[in-house]
């Protein structure tokens, strides 16, 4: 079932949690809502539920207005961060309470239990009750729980907040495969970049209670709307410079930027893979000095110092860094290839250039 | 570390020693006079007519009483522990009051609300729902006296539980009082069965508030502590040991039961029982299915 929030608004007392959001999440989608911790996306979730009742805004699921319903009427399923298990009930009693609330008889609650305790791979373990269950355990009950009454969407808090990374890592893999399995339309927040480009089919970036940014996992990486996107995304350089005659001038490098008007600041932001580094200090224009090299398993890291005191990461792989022969300290070359003016936080995410399109492009060394 | 396992040993003894002096001795004393004159005397006592009404009467007033604190109790904790309102730090410290003034104050203060000298008393007594000097007068006294228990067991098990528990429940279209019964109740059981046994044993001994509330009516409004004490006054010790052996038998009883119910649940399974399951836990260890379908 498709949801879609309007104007979505939650204060409490004098602070904003929410501030005019709208998105949609379409029919069978597994979207990740992506923020810092108290950027709003939690009661967003808490919102549609209906565990909270907004300030403004409509809240749409299956194209039926549902603000006035509770959160007993609205049909979902809710996974809590911290599991929420029902402590004196055994992992069946526990995944059979909502059935039980809505009066199934006692054969299709058994078949219903059964059912999702072999789709959970918790064959066995329905007896037991949740302190008697690892940490990955507890999170498939709850998600079973939850998903028992066939909800028409799946909402989860942080589902992997609360487990290790290796099981997290593994637990990741199959919320994927299950929602293929599944196709339930499923929202779910996290604090975890990494967790949101992997797992959602699309990512919506919160900030301050703001919707930053809506796109697939692709876009929001390599087209930041903001800047800060661009900073909580990923790895990025930023470097801020004064519009001069259609260009920045950021120490040595410059950039071109036609169509803001002369004085205005403007934040330049590329990828650590967008900085090629040479040891050869002829080999590109700019030049600067190898401060530190880290190793990150698939790649390496350098980071450079500029004349002018300037410091950014480079992203290279091991071919090519075991050709170069770099050590700490020594004068090396440098070229940015691709770059992004970004917007500033805090502005609706659109560029205030005279085209108003984003400037993005290639540079020539 | 032989004088840590000294210093050990002596804590241990310390404690051990401890209640036996304040609490054992004195027991097995008023047991040991109970019995001295023997079983048959032991049953005698407890049968005369007087004797008999007035135990029955305390178990009767004392379990209505206990009934009235844990409905109102687990009521007045969950609103001092949820809800905001003006005031609200002024009724948690009236709370403790009953505690903290002498009982027989207690009684006075019922018998001036309630008494012939009141409007309120005057006009209950006309409509034959007379309080002082009748049983609902000890059950309002044992109410009183024992109104601290149920409300502060409860306080810190309710500040310690999760909401989230409650809207999982929600979420699953489970109504506020559904949600009430089926999950705040049973996480918050320990803290009120330890409330509502405590009244119970507490309101079983209450002496000083009943002695001037109820009239002490033999086989009308006379409870056991009463009747104890009346006893007493007139020489007769060995009936009055006797009741007072019977009712620290059934606060004995209720302390114990209550010892064992609130034991968590894994604990009270018997051992052959655990292992099996342990065995059946170790099979599906992995943290994650390895293929759904």
């Amino acid at each position: 079932m498709k949801i879609e929030v309007r104007g979505l608004t939650k204060k409490f007392g004098s602070g904003t949690a929410v501030g005019n959001v709208s998105f949609v999440v379409h029919e069978g989608e597994l979207l990740g809502l992506l923020g810092p911790s108290g950027s709003g996306k939690t009661t967003v979730l808490r919102l549609i539920a209906g565990l909270e009742v907004p300030t403004a805004g409509d809240i749409f699921i299956d194209g039926k207005r549902v603000n006035d319903l509770t959160v007993q009427e609205r049909n979902i399923g809710f996974v809590f961060q911290h599991y929420a298990l029902f402590k004196h009930l055994t992992v069946f009693d526990n995944i059979a309470f909502g059935l039980n609330i809505k009066k199934w008889n006692r054969r299709d609650i058994e078949q219903r239990v059964t059912e999702l305790l072999a789709l959970m791979s918790l064959e066995g373990l329905g007896g037991r009750y949740p302190h008697q269950l690892s940490g990955g355990q507890r999170q498939r009950v709850a998600i079973a729980r939850a998903l028992a009454p066939r909800p028409s969407v799946l909402l989860m808090d942080e589902p992997f907040g609360a487990v290790d990374a290796k099981v997290r890592q593994e637990l990741r893999e199959w919320l994927i495969r299950l929602h293929t399995d599944l196709n339930v339309t499923s929202l779910f927040v996290t604090h975890d970049q990494e967790e949101a480009m992997e797992v959602s089919g699309r990512i919506i970036v919160f900030s301050k209670g703001k919707l930053e940014q809506a796109g697939s996992p692709a876009d929001v990486y390599e087209e930041p709307a903001t800047e800060f996107v661009a900073r909580f995304i990923g790895s990025m350089n930023i470097v801020a410079g004064v519009a001069r005659r259609g260009q920045v001038q950021v120490g040595s490098l410059e950039f071109p930027a036609p169509g803001f008007p002369d004085g205005q600041t403007l934040q330049v932001g590329f990828r650590p893979y967008y900085v090629k580094v040479a040891e050869d200090p002829a080999r590109y224009r700019q030049q600067a000095k190898l401060r530190h090299i880290y190793f990150l398993g698939v790649a390496y890291r350098l980071e450079i110092e500029t004349p002018d005191g300037l410091i950014l990461r480079s992203r290279m792989n091991k071919e090519e860094f075991r050709r170069c022969r770099f050590t700490v300290g020594q004068a090396v070359s440098f070229a940015v290839t691709h770059f992004r003016i970004l917007p500033q936080e805090g502005t609706d995410g659109t560029i205030s250039s005279e085209t108003g399109k984003p400037i993005t492009g290639p540079l020539t060394p | 570390m032989t004088s840590h396992l000294l210093l050990r040993l002596a804590l241990r003894s310390a404690a051990v020693g401890y209640v036996l002096i304040l609490i054992f001795l004195p027991l097995s004393a008023l047991a040991h006079q109970s019995f001295a004159a023997g079983w048959d005397r032991f049953i005698q006592d407890l049968s005369a007519p007087q004797a008999a009404a007035a135990l029955w009467l305390t178990v009767e007033t004392a379990a209505i009483a206990t009934a009235i604190n844990a409905l109102f109790g687990t009521l007045s904790a969950l609103v001092l522990v949820r809800y905001e309102f003006p005031g609200r730090w002024l009724l948690n410290a009236l709370v403790d009051l009953p505690f903290a003034i002498p009982t027989l104050v207690a009684g006075l203060m019922i018998a001036a609300i309630y008494g012939p000298t009141s409007l309120l008393g005057t006009w209950l007594q006309q409509g034959g729902m007379a309080v002082l000097y009748n049983q609902p007068g000890i059950i309002l006294a044992m109410v009183f006296v024992t109104m601290p228990f149920t409300i502060r067991s409860l306080q810190p098990v309710l500040m310690g539980l999760e909401r989230d528990q409650e809207e999982a429940a929600f979420t699953l279209g489970a109504s506020p009082w559904i949600t009430f019964c089926k999950v705040t109740v049973p996480s918050i059981l320990p803290g009120l069965l330890t409330g509502v046994f405590l009244t119970f044993v507490r309101a079983l001994g209450e002496f000083g508030s009943i002695v001037i509330v109820a009239g002490n009516i033999p086989m009308k409004t006379q409870v056991a502590s009463v009747y104890v004490y009346g006893e007493i006054e007139s020489y007769n010790p060995q009936a009055a040991t006797s009741v007072s052996v019977l009712i620290l038998l059934i606060s004995f009883l209720v302390l114990l039961l209550l010892e064992r119910l609130t034991r968590r649940p894994g604990e009270r399974l018997p051992r052959w029982f655990q292992w099996t399951r342990q065995q059946d836990g170790r099979r599906a260890e992995s943290a994650v299915p390895t293929a759904v379908v």
